[in-house]
């Protein structure tokens, strides 16, 4: 392993969790619309220099269809390998769910564990790009209702980087959900080789009145906002979930038996969201010992608009989120 | 370039041997399902035995196929053993998927059924991917995709079908075209005459073959699995045939022309092979009639093996959902 580095972006992290995995086993193979580097290594450049490294054999760009992509994924996993397929962005998941969906997720089940789909899919999406209705959407609730897929979204690049090794090693179907608009970020850089465990939140911040859970991109706005609540003495417990699903309940419920108060906020749209089943284990574990109704935030629900004072309405902010923390110590 | 040698006469009695197993067995599940000793959704494969039978004699145990709802023809013909297979029929914990798949979702990996899928036209993007493992790690093996003729007109297909030529994948398209799309006959929605034209679009061989001729049915798969094993890339079959018991158990086949299956059932392939074997010397009637019996047998043994297992414990509810049990 080369050096060790200061800062990286996401596109860095996810690259140098792919790279280091593709050294370490054969198996794994990455593909995707425009993966390879005749095709720039991915639209943003995640993939960059890996079929170079690797071989076009092992990371391969594919034709625009989304079915075949997840499809060849699933088969060659089935077999052994562990694919990393490329879905560039969530919205495009939606003429693949069929795939992702009715075989990956199931196969382990209806095979009666025979065969297991050891399958990673990379997705892209958010607000904030001016891209509209269908390239923008959180649809994470979708496949965390569906049993058999996990479902993980880092925050942060070193997050990224050991939650996609622990993706690629799973022999569960995983899907992973990058922020488009702060993969350019930097922030810390993960310790090269460290797996970040599955299922399991981090508790970003410690606090005593409120605990506030969230994932994916929002967790940076979460921690504006108990930063700056700190300064008037409230103590906001951060909790970055990392998976959706499996849900580390465990993690929320004793932290919120502390606080007596929980706010959760997501990217996706509030109605039948990751919210409600958060709030809803909540409610059926710690109703008596509540101080307050659990606050949910998330986006309006209505597609993702295109002008930008729309769009800036549409997502969660900081004003949002810290209306709802206040609105718990009412 | 079609493969002209004709199946030996060891090989066609085998194709025999695989047809009146389908054929045997398919009468079976019908009579037990008419007994209400069994109870599930049930595809018949009858009248389309000849297909799988005959391209089944060229694979191997390490050759891969993913089939269909309409597919337990395609199973017995790979080799699924019948206690196993009789028992997840019947729902049973000592079937292939300890009773968790059903009909639908017959899994047994060690003859090389990889996956049964429910979804029209679901089994060609998975076995795309079986055949890309094979080629990226140097393997001779070959995946086989089965499906219907209505499973042409969806949109896996053509994405199917243009990967696997783009990477020319050890892949084999079996286009089981029995004329009916559910209860749509074939012209009504389908743009061509034959579904292997489609596979100039996709720069791959098309072969149309009347899917009930053994000996037909056997060179079009030797060709197209020695391509594939070759490196030479996917050829698309389709092979014409007819099924004989509608749609799903139960049909009542309203839609069909009068008199249209019983010309079918009148040219049916099984007897059909069996009077040629004799015929032309292959096999003697008394050899036939062992093997029918043996055959019986055998199911009588996975009948009763199916129906005297257990059904799966409640806890199997949280199990192999992920590698790790969970609560439920």
């Amino acid at each position: 392993m080369s050096k060790q580095l200061d800062k990286i972006n996401t596109i860095g992290a996810v690259n140098l969790a792919l790279d280091d995995a593709m050294a370490a086993d054969a198996n794994v193979i990455v593909l995707g619309e425009d993966v390879g580097d005749k095709e720039c290594g991915g639209i943003v450049g995640v993939t960059k220099g890996l079929s170079t490294k690797y071989g076009d054999a092992r990371v391969r760009s594919t034709p625009i269809s989304e079915q075949a992509i997840i499809g060849a994924a699933i088969g060659a996993a089935i077999v052994g390998m562990r694919p990393v397929a490329e879905i560039m962005l969530m919205n495009f998941t939606t003429v693949a769910m069929d795939m992702i969906v009715n075989h990956a997720a199931k196969l382990r089940f209806m095979s009666g564990g025979q065969t297991h789909v050891p399958l990673v899919i990379r997705t892209m999406t958010g607000a904030g790009f001016g891209t509209g209705g269908q390239h923008a959407d959180y649809l994470e609730a979708w496949f965390a209702h569906t049993a058999g897929i996990k479902v993980v979204a880092p925050s942060n690049p070193a997050d990224a980087y050991g939650l996609m090794l622990s993706c690629i090693a799973d022999d569960d179907p995983c899907l992973f959900i990058e922020n488009m608009p702060t993969y350019w970020n930097p922030g810390a850089a993960p310790e090269r080789g460290v797996a970040i465990p599955l299922g399991k939140a981090n508790v970003l911040r410690a606090g005593t009145d409120v605990t506030l859970i969230s994932y994916s991109r929002r967790v940076q706005e979460c921690a504006v906002v108990a930063e700056n609540l700190a300064k008037e003495g409230i103590s906001v417990e951060l909790i970055d979930l990392r998976t959706i699903s499996p849900l580390d309940t465990d993690t929320i419920l004793t932290s919120v038996a502390r606080t007596g108060r929980a706010v959760v906020v997501h990217e996706a749209v509030k109605p039948f969201g990751v919210g409600a089943e958060i709030a809803s284990r909540i409610y059926e574990a710690l109703f008596s010992e509540l101080k307050a109704p659990v606050q949910r935030v998330g986006a309006v629900h209505c597609p993702v608009p295109y002008s930008k004072p729309l769009e800036e309405a549409f997502v969660p902010g900081l004003k949002e989120i810290e209306a709802a923390v206040r609105a718990t110590l009412a | 370039m079609t493969i002209q040698e004709a199946p030996d006469r060891a090989t066609l009695v085998e194709i025999y041997r695989r047809m009146t197993l389908i054929k045997q067995n398919d009468e079976r599940f019908r009579a037990v399902i008419k007994s209400g000793k069994l109870v599930m959704p049930y595809y018949s494969p009858r009248g389309q035995e000849t297909i799988p039978a005959a391209i089944s004699v060229s694979l191997s145990d390490d050759d891969y196929i993913c089939t269909i709802y309409r597919g337990i023809h395609d199973m017995i013909a790979k080799g699924v053993p019948l206690n196993a297979l009789w028992a997840e029929l019947a729902g049973r914990v000592t079937g292939t998927c300890k009773g968790k798949g059903g009909p639908m979702h017959i899994t047994h990996p060690d003859s090389g059924v990889m996956v049964t899928t429910g979804i029209v036209g679901s089994s060609m993007p998975i076995a795309n991917g079986l055949a890309l493992a094979a080629q990226i790690r140097g393997e001779k093996r070959v995946a086989v995709a089965y499906f219907g003729d209505g499973a042409s007109n969806i949109g896996a297909f053509h994405e199917s079908l243009n990967l696997a030529s783009v990477w020319k994948l050890p892949v084999v398209f079996v286009c089981q075209n029995n004329g009916y799309a559910e209860h749509t006959r074939y012209a009504y929605g389908t743009s061509v005459a034959n579904i292997a034209e489609r596979a100039a679009s996709y720069q791959m061989p098309g072969f149309t073959v009347d899917g009930n001729d053994p000996v037909a049915m056997y060179r079009a798969a030797r060709t197209a699995i020695e391509r594939a094993r070759d490196g030479g890339g996917p050829t698309l079959i389709e092979a014409k045939t007819f099924r004989f018991h509608g749609h799903v158990f139960g049909d009542a086949d309203a839609y069909m022309e009068a008199g249209e299956k019983d010309a079918w059932i009148a040219k049916d392939p099984v007897p059909a092979l069996r009077r040629r074997l004799i015929e032309a010397g292959h096999a003697t009637e008394d050899d036939l009639a062992k093997m029918e019996a043996a055959i019986e047998g055998q199911i009588d043994e996975a009948v009763a093996f199916a129906l005297d297992s257990a059904y799966p414990d409640l806890a199997e509810l949280g199990r192999d959902i992920y590698k790790d049990e969970v609560a439920v």
